[in-house]
Formats: C-alpha cells, sequence, structure tokens
C-alpha cells in the first residue's frame, strides 16, 4: 500500500465517518458543522484524483460559502435561547429500509458493471496532477456556453433570492 | 485505490444524505442532506474523470454541479427564511396552508 493511497482513504474514512454522523445526529447545528468536514474530505479525495481545480472550488464554495449560509439559515429561523436547535425525526424504519436498499442495490450494480475491466478505464494512464491548463483549455473552448449558462443561472439565482429573502415595501409600511 | 472503492463511497454518501432528507422535519436538515447526495455525485464524476486525463468531461461537469449547488442553497435558504417569516416555524410538518 502505498503513501497515496493511504492518504485517499483517510479523506474517504473521514468523509464516510462525518456523514454517517449527520445521518444520527438531530442537532441540526452539529450537522451543520459535521458537514464541513465531509465536505474537506471529499475536497481531499478529489486533489488526490488530480481534481485540483474541483477540489479548490469545492473548499471556496461549499466550504467557505454554503455552510456560512446554512448556519445564518439556522441562526434566523431560530428563536432559541440556551436551548439545542433539534429537527424531529420521523419514519426511522421505513427511512432506513429504503436508504439501505438503495444502497446495497448501488453496491450490486457497481460490481456487476465490472468497471475496472472496462478497456479505457484499463488502459487509461492517470495523470497526476491532471494539467490544470488543460482544464482551463476544455473550460474556455468545448464548454464554453456550459460555462457562460452556469453563470448566467447563478447570476439569476442570487439576485432573486436576495430579492425573496428581502422585505417588500409593503411589508416594511405594515411594519411601521 | 480501485475505482469500485470511490463509487461506493459516492453510494454511501448518496444514502446518507438520502436518510437525511427522508426523515428530518425541520428544513434546513433537509437542505443539509441534498447539499450530501449532490456532493456524492460529484465523487462518481471526478473518479472516472481520473482515468480520463485527456478530455476531463467529469471534472468540468462537477465544477457545473458545484455552481447550481450554490445557487440552489442560495435560493433554498432564501425561501426557508420567508417560511419562517410568515410561519413562525420552519418545521416542514406545520406549513399545512396553502392560503398565503
Amino acid at each position: 500500500m502505498t503513501l497515496e493511497s493511504i492518504i485517499l482513504y483517510g479523506f474517504a474514512g473521514l468523509s464516510l465517518v462525518l456523514s454517517l454522523y449527520i445521518a444520527l445526529t438531530r442537532n441540526v447545528l452539529y450537522a451543520a458543522i459535521a458537514l464541513i468536514g465531509a465536505f474537506l474530505g471529499v475536497a481531499g479525495i478529489f486533489m488526490m484524483l488530480g481534481a485540483s481545480f474541483v477540489a479548490i472550488s469545492q473548499v471556496l464554495v461549499y466550504v467557505g460559502g454554503i455552510l456560512i449560509l446554512i448556519v445564518f439559515g439556522i441562526m434566523l429561523t431560530n428563536r432559541l435561547r440556551g436551548q439545542k436547535v433539534l429537527s424531529t425525526v420521523y419514519n426511522k424504519f421505513w427511512v432506513l429500509m429504503i436508504a439501505a436498499g438503495l444502497f446495497i442495490i448501488f453496491v450490486k450494480g457497481i460490481f456487476q458493471a465490472n468497471f475496472s475491466s472496462l478497456s479505457w478505464i484499463k488502459e487509461a494512464k492517470p495523470a497526476l496532477p491532471a494539467p490544470l491548463e488543460k482544464f482551463g483549455m476544455r473550460l474556455m473552448t468545448d464548454y464554453v456556453v456550459g460555462f457562460e449558462l452556469i453563470g448566467i443561472l447563478l447570476l439569476l439565482a442570487l439576485i432573486g433570492a436576495v430579492k425573496m429573502a428581502a422585505k417588500s415595501g409593503k411589508e416594511e409600511r405594515d411594519a411601521h | 485505490m480501485p475505482i469500485e472503492h470511490l463509487l461506493i463511497l459516492g453510494a454511501a454518501l448518496f444514502c446518507m444524505g438520502l436518510l437525511v432528507v427522508l426523515s428530518r422535519k425541520n428544513a434546513i436538515a433537509v437542505l443539509i442532506g441534498i447539499e450530501l447526495m449532490l456532493n456524492a455525485s460529484n465523487i462518481n464524476l471526478v473518479a472516472f474523470s481520473h482515468f480520463d486525463p485527456d478530455l476531463l468531461q467529469g471534472q468540468v461537469f462537477a465544477l457545473f454541479v458545484v455552481t447550481v449547488a450554490a445557487a440552489e442553497a442560495a435560493v433554498g435558504l432564501a425561501i426557508v427564511v420567508r417560511v419562517y417569516q410568515y410561519f413562525r416555524t420552519a418545521d416542514l410538518d406545520q406549513l399545512n396552508q396553502l392560503n398565503g
């Protein structure tokens, strides 16, 4: 076992343990904090697989952006003082059955498909790290339409979110 | 690390996210589960892209998924904050009134 694969399994174990904790805990704030660790583990996996740009944007967007938003959301939607933010859990048995059944189907499918014996995976020579220059060229040539569209989508979504969360003029007058 | 292990990790994270989405009543906890599911799909994309260092389609698509997840989180949390201002609760079972 090489050092690289030990680090990779370490990151995989980190994100697996923390997502298991998210699935078990009832405290929403603890789940949000554990989500930071799980995302950092996934970012480490991306880095070890040579996807350095995706790993960095994962840290920037998820850990720096979405998690802050979620923690703000928890603070804005709970009027609790000195109390824990607990979420009720219901349908425990059936949900566990659905999730475990889906996982078993996935694992069976993965082993049945036998991806390691596909010719393009067997003959591939993974370059570590995949050159960033090539990624940028691909993004700006072959996939430039999708790249621009995703920019427009993000702009529209953020403007819409600000408009939706802000109080409208009528409510502002009613409050006074 | 063989590709199967990465795919199983992705499947496990996805199922854990599904469990959180289906079993929690708090709207923010449901959003946390959705983020976990989106991230699990990214693991699969990057794992296959690892064996395709020439085209890098998986990495490009993973970047798109990250962006859509950011947009979804922003809009979702704005909706949750609005719902809280109106109903004074973020508990999904108590939002049973259609009339605004």
